[in-house]
């Protein structure tokens, strides 16, 4: 077996294949924690918006797919009444929880599978590993799922000696460049053609030498290279992206068959899903299998969807075994506000018409949930581990990522409203810091309200801020400001101050007889 | 505790439920306030099921996303078939094979030259993925198709068979009869609603991918092509719809 897996502690693979002084694709070493790594989002930001061509192909790539989804959603003469539909079931799923998860249990157990409940990552690695054991398999397909990136399962079982084999294409591609996806749906958005002609190069083993940067090939090497491997897997793992809890049913919604072929061949099946993918009913399934093909890649539906309720006798595996994660879930849906952040469907459509995502790329979000509805999940979902108690945690600053524009709540299929979350997530984080260290934000707003609860003080400092006229440029702005208010100019232009402030002029002009 | 137990019992705090203690984070909840579902979307076409106007809508979805689509009698469909069949190149050995469901319409394989193999999978005796993998192509039924979104759903009963022998070999030939075409995603879904528990696959056009540059590339690891037959409902093949 000569995959490299990007499994931590045996990057030998790497050494020994790629000549000196060629580097290691992955710019992101793999994180302890898949929901908090790095710096801090604005440090994490003004890293990434060096890079101009990051830009470029983020650029590119978020147009193309925003105006594909604009285009198959202005079709759909229904699509707001969809979205009424689709949020409201959300809510009435997390209003049930309990039961809705009790009788998910009790239909999958009748049709002959397996459920297993996870209070956080490390059990459900745990069940995963022992499942895996138990079939004698070092080796395991995976479909792609947010969830066993969000527990880190992958790394958990090289860990453990299992491989685990990513057999969507851009999680193919993120796995051999030992990189962090970037993007819930397209993981490897960050590299261009010829970057992934290099790394299938040098990383695939099986890569035809005169491999081209031509999508059509490089798509086509990866078919061979994972051809095998379906044939002969054992084991499969999977996410869901909906389980209906009336009748037992899981939903894989794909587009490549790599889903369809871990979801058939493979003798054991394990599906991670946290607890909050459920809907009430089957014909729920219309509502959900509208709005998510659409709002995601942009297509009227998506090449393949798998639906399978337990076992099948004689089709598809005969061991299936599901995993309910909570890790973090409950403590978002004790949040009033918050909660709503557990009806998201992961279509990313929020990424891609954000303009902030767009410019800083995934990575810097420091989460394998990155963008919009990163912003106000990765914070909650770590909450009891310190996720929004101010200073103390680098995931306190998501919800600043943002310039609450609103686009993200517009194209929302379940219409989350992001924003407020937003907004309520940054109070919380000020609430935080309370009483602790310095902070000059909090230090200048204390000053503020002192200047401004007093007029005669007011118009002093009106003065001395026209002063600051002398620090600006000649196109009106200040770039560059001396501190306290540095802060703000690190990141945003300061308009020039004028020459004189309101009041004055209200004073001479008043002396000077000027009409009221 | 149970580990059930345990995030069943967060679960109450979350909501607020007394008694239930508190969540990791020591949070207790608010009991979320009843919601009403509103369904004012569509739940039907414009064009009733079968339609002209319908199997139109799915001919041009099909074609949009690449598929082959023949629009057919039932009567000259073997003929068809057969053609389509026999031009296929062999994957192993010398002559073109095609797999088929156990309970595949016979009729449909009358006009199959005499050079072509066909494998009948059966639950008595399964193929193995690697046998599938040496056939030029498959052929199945169809259970429902949606016209909206271009859409056929297989469900696993004996005319279309176990979802391997639809996934593994490289062509899929897949006969959807003209009554089975309805407009809309929630027509289908309530078509399919009479036996959630079959396995179901959902096709729409061949296996693709947009993952390198949002460039897009058909046929990955699913059938790289796919050839959809049309026969009109009054000579159809006599299969029971259930």
């Amino acid at each position: 077996m000569s995959t490299f897996l990007g499994i931590p502690g045996i990057r030998r693979r790497s050494d020994d294949a790629a000549p000196e002084g060629s580097d290691p694709f992955g710019p992101v070493p793999h994180p302890d924690e898949p929901l908090r790594w790095g710096e801090p989002f604005p440090a994490a930001a003004k890293q990434t918006l060096q890079d101009d061509q990051l830009r470029r192909k983020l650029g590119h790539a978020t147009r193309t797919i925003r105006a594909k989804r604009a285009s198959v959603v202005g079709e759909v003469p229904d699509w707001e009444a969809l979205r009424d539909t689709g949020s409201a079931i959300k809510e009435q799923v997390m209003a049930n929880l309990p039961d809705l998860l009790a009788r998910l249990e009790e239909n999958v157990t009748a049709r002959g599978g397996v459920v297993h409940w996870a209070r956080d990552a490390a059990e459900a690695n745990r069940i995963v590993t022992e499942i895996a054991r138990a079939q004698g398999a070092d080796e395991v397909v995976k479909v792609k799922s947010m969830a066993t990136q969000e527990i880190g399962l992958n790394e958990h079982l090289a860990a453990e000696g299992i491989a685990a084999i990513e057999t969507d294409l851009a999680e193919l591609i993120v796995q051999l460049a030992d990189d962090m996806p970037s993007h819930i749906l397209v993981p490897a958005i960050h590299r261009n053609r010829a970057e992934i002609r290099d790394i299938f190069r040098r990383r695939m083993g099986d890569a035809p030498e005169d491999l081209s940067d031509v999508p059509r090939e490089l798509a086509m090497a990866a078919r061979a290279h994972l051809r095998r491997k379906f044939l002969s897997a054992k084991v499969a793992v999977s996410g869901a992206n909906f389980g209906v809890a009336d009748t037992g049913t899981l939903a894989v919604v794909e587009s490549e068959g790599n889903g369809r072929m871990c979801l058939t061949l493979p003798e054991t099946l394990v599906t991670v899903m946290g607890i909050e993918k459920l809907i009430p009913t089957y014909e729920d399934l219309e509502v959900f299998l509208q709005l998510l093909p659409r709002s995601s890649t942009g297509e009227r539906m998506n090449p393949y969807t798998s639906l399978w309720t337990g076992v099948t006798p004689g089709d598809g595996p005969q061991e299936f075994h599901l995993v309910l994660l909570d890790n973090g879930r409950t403590d978002v849906l004790a949040d009033e506000v918050g909660r709503s952040a557990l009806h998201c469907i992961r279509c990313s459509a929020c990424l891609n018409v954000c303009p902030v995502y767009e410019r800083v790329g995934g990575h810097a979000y420091g989460s394998v949930y990155p963008g919009p509805i990163g912003a106000i999940l990765t914070p909650q979902l770590t909450a009891s581990s310190g996720g929004m108690s101010g200073a103390d945690d680098v995931n306190a600053s998501l919800p600043y990522a943002s310039t609450l524009c609103g686009a993200c709540y517009d194209v929302c299929p379940v219409k989350i409203d992001i924003p407020s979350i937003l907004v309520d997530l940054r109070a919380r984080e000020v609430d935080a810091d309370r009483g602790r260290a310095v902070d000059p934000w909090r230090a200048a707003m204390k000053a503020a309200s002192w200047v401004m609860s007093d007029g005669d003080r007011f118009g002093l400092a009106g003065r001395a801020a026209t002063l600051g006229h002398v620090v600006g440029g000649r196109d009106g702005v200040v770039s560059k400001a001396p501190p306290p208010a540095s802060a703000w100019t690190r990141s945003r232009d300061l308009p020039v101050p004028p020459q004189q402030t309101f009041r004055r002029w209200m004073a001479e002009h008043e002396k000077d007889g000027g009409e009221r | 505790m149970s580990a059930r137990e345990d995030v069943l019992q967060r679960i109450r705090a979350a909501l607020g439920q007394p008694g239930a203690g508190t969540t990791p984070a020591g949070r207790v909840g608010t009991a979320p306030a009843a919601v009403e579902v509103p369904r004012e979307y569509r739940t039907a076409g414009d064009d009733a099921p079968g339609s002209e106007a319908v199997v139109e809508q799915l001919v041009d979805r099909l074609e949009d996303y690449r598929a082959h689509v023949h629009r057919v009698t039932a009567d000259e469909l073997p003929a068809v078939v057969a053609r389509l069949v026999g031009e296929l190149a062999p994957v192993s050995g010398a002559r073109p094979s095609v797999v088929v469901p156990p309970g595949l319409e016979p009729r449909w394989l009358d006009a199959l030259p005499s050079d072509v193999v066909v494998h009948r999978d059966s639950p008595d005796a399964p193929m193995t993925a690697v046998q599938l993998d040496e056939m030029s192509a498959v052929l199945t039924a169809a259970r429902v198709a949606c016209s909206e979104t271009g859409t056929i759903v297989l469900d696993g009963e004996p005319d279309q068979g176990r979802r391997a022998i639809s996934l593994v070999p490289d062509v899929h030939l897949c006969v959807v009869r003209t009554d089975q075409v309805v407009q809309t995603v929630p027509e289908m879904v309530r078509r399919l609603a009479d036996h959630p528990e079959r396995p179901q696959t959902w096709i729409s056009g061949p296996s693709a991918t947009s993952d390198i540059e949002l460039d897009r590339v058909e046929g990955v690891h699913g059938p790289r092509t796919l050839h959809v037959f049309l026969p009109t409902i009054d000579d159809a093949t006599g299969i029971d719809d259930n």
